[in-house]
């Protein structure tokens, strides 16, 4: 087809319609009818969203009555903030905001810590069918489901399993470690394994960063005189500074979610103390003991310190952006 | 480039230029074993015989070769049934999610279009805005009564608003023109994206397509929520899961004694064998199919990251 200048196609129809230039005033009627398609192809996701999206809210009230299994039927009672302080002196609820707030932070520092790690050891490679291979074996865990995951790691970490004999042929402990029923080992073997599901992916953005890195300043830093690892320091790593700032500060915002299915799956009696965070609470409250009050209530209050700390975290992020990193 | 000073002492360039890529390689082969080794253990003990399994100590080959766990596994009627369930569900999910996402992103990437700011703040803020486990729990077990039906594998599912956002984001960078060509030559809305745009999406459609269908394969906390009492619903994660929970308990409770489970074990395969062999037949789709498609999942994840 040929178009002209303005990418009208130069056919018949165009000189009559004139589509580039619509009537002066189109009546919002016209407008309406003329969009009649675009109103149905949106009109399924919009009914979809107010329905598990927004309607749900509304279930928020429930924070506020005394809701349970037994007083679901005949509707239940408001109950004021009864829930809340309830919530507030139950000595689980504050252990699973400690250990979700403690899994989040080693998994943020530590996750960050080793994609950074990688995408520079990867930037450095040169052979490419290596650097790929490399790159398609680091991926491959995160499309496991945590289900197997966790199914893996209990082979590893049983007392008689790999890691242990590994340890113990090094000489690094003198007797099998109970890896999986020790509350103490519990938040860093979470981390481990996030790391080993999560590393190669999470370093796909700093990977891609570094290959926008303008070349010429490797060489410029080369002609300087400028070793391997004082082209790493001074070229790659204030290269992907923005991107660091901005992944951080959006990760900051998420310190809320350390994830719930590894912690739920991973956990048992013995380290209940370090592994229930609070979204283990919140289905252990509301669907295994039915009380949903209360269990929303929990629930609630992560949602809203979860939003403010995104919407801190945006701010901030924005701030940045006008400020310093452009 | 002020921090980089010349250095008059760079010292033999060459050494450093042999040595580094050494220590590096050989350190990406061992996190490439490190990465590799509990799924190769996993196959391995599967495919051992269950009571020696039990002793531990298999590495990356069976130590005593068996297939008795896939015979136990595949003579057992629900195995099948929820290898059903779970490709019925991930392909019906995946159909339906691409056709409403897909929809919208056409909608939403069209300018003109009256409501399109208002939809799209609507739909973006639910990335932001969560009501939790328990009202998502109350509306749907108890209001709009899914539980314990297959549709509560579909109806839940069927939008994304972050693939949303990646769809758009490709059908923006299209050109102006194609559409406006076929809208002069008289096609409606309809018309142009089933005919012009869905077409030319295929790349950011097979995508989001891998990402749905793998999230949706992945998926056992909705079995457990809603169907858990229904045996003909169960899907093979959640048979992993339910495996898995029994074998932590046992694991636990027996002191992680070794003898305590062997007595257990009087069965050619044992719970440990079976486990694993249900790991490796979950995970297998994925693992078949992953080398091939890598490319379109990194794809997606740039085209995400620009604009997410």
């Amino acid at each position: 087809m040929v178009f002209s200048e303005r990418g009208i196609p130069m056919t018949g129809a165009a000189y009559e319609i004139q589509p580039m230039q619509p009537a002066k005033k189109k009546s919002i009627w016209k407008t309406l009818w003329d969009q009649k398609w675009l109103m149905v192809m949106s009109i399924p996701v919009l009914l979809y969203v107010m329905l598990f999206n927004y309607y749900p809210l509304w279930g928020w009230r429930y924070a506020f009555q005394n809701l349970d299994i037994s007083t679901i039927k005949k509707g239940a009672d408001w109950i004021g903030f009864g829930n809340f302080e309830w919530l507030f002196n139950e000595k689980y609820f504050w252990l699973g905001i400690r250990n979700t707030l403690a899994m989040s932070v080693i998994n943020l520092v530590f996750g960050t810590l080793a994609s950074i790690l990688l995408a520079i050891l990867l930037n450095e490679v040169r052979n490419r069918t290596f650097k790929r291979t490399v790159q398609t074996v680091t991926y491959l865990p995160h499309f496991l489901s945590m289900v197997i995951v966790v199914g893996m790691a209990q082979n590893m970490f049983v007392s008689d399993g790999p890691v242990n004999q590994l340890l113990l042929s090094a000489k690094i402990i003198d007797k099998p470690v109970w890896w999986l029923g020790e509350g103490k080992y519990f938040w860093f073997l979470v981390g481990i394994i996030n790391i080993w599901k999560e590393v190669g992916w999470n370093s796909i953005i700093y990977i891609s960063t570094m290959t926008s890195i303008d070349p010429t300043l490797y060489e410029a830093a080369a002609i300087d005189g400028a070793g391997r690892f004082q082209r790493i320091l001074h070229v790659t790593l204030p290269g992907i500074k923005s991107t660091f700032v901005v992944l951080l500060i959006m990760n900051i915002g998420h310190l809320m979610e350390a994830g719930f299915e590894i912690q739920y799956l991973l956990g048992n009696k013995q380290v209940y103390d370090f592994s229930q965070t609070i979204d283990v609470f919140v289905l252990e409250y509301g669907i295994q003991n039915n009380k949903y009050g209360r269990a929303i209530a929990a629930g609630m209050f992560k949602s809203v310190v979860g939003i403010i700390l995104l919407f801190a975290a945006n701010f901030v992020a924005k701030k940045l952006d006008e400020d310093t990193l452009i | 480039m002020t921090a980089v000073t010349y250095n008059k002492k760079a010292k033999k360039p060459m050494q450093q230029d042999v040595v580094f890529p050494i220590v590096n390689g050989i350190f990406l082969c061992i996190l490439m074993f490190v990465t590799l080794f509990p799924v190769i253990n996993t196959v391995a003990i599967s495919f051992n015989d269950g009571i020696d399994a039990v002793r531990g100590g298999i590495g990356l080959w069976p130590r005593k070769f068996s297939a008795e766990a896939y015979k136990t596994l595949l003579a057992d009627k629900l195995t099948w049934n929820a290898f059903g369930i779970s490709v019925a569900r991930t392909v019906i999910t995946t159909l339906t999610n691409l056709l409403f996402t897909s929809m919208l992103a056409f909608a939403l990437s069209r300018k003109e279009y009256v409501f399109g700011k208002f939809i799209t703040l609507a739909v973006v803020l639910t990335m932001y805005v969560n009501a939790g486990l328990i009202p998502n729990y109350l509306l749907i077990h108890r209001t709009l009564k899914l539980s314990k039906t297959f549709w509560v594998y579909i109806i839940p599912t069927m939008f994304s608003c972050f693939n949303m956002i990646v769809i758009r984001t490709y059908i923006n960078g299209l050109p102006e023109a194609l559409a406006e060509s076929a809208r002069i030559d008289g096609a409606n809305d309809m018309r142009i994206f089933w005919q012009i745009i869905f077409p030319l999406c295929t790349p950011v459609l097979a995508t989001v397509a891998l990402f749905v269908a793998v999230g949706s394969w992945n998926q056992w906390f909705d079995t457990q929520l809603y169907c858990g009492s229904k045996k003909y619903l169960h899907t093979l994660q959640y048979l992993l899961k339910m495996k898995l929970a029994t074998s932590m308990n046992t694991a636990n409770a027996a002191n992680a004694s070794v003898d305590a489970l062997a007595s257990q074990a009087a069965a050619k395969s044992t719970p440990i064998t079976i486990r694993c062999a249900i790991t490796v037949v979950s995970a297998l789709p994925i693992l078949v199919v992953y080398p091939f498609l890598q490319r379109y999942f990194v794809t997606g994840m740039v085209l995400g990251g620009v604009k997410g």
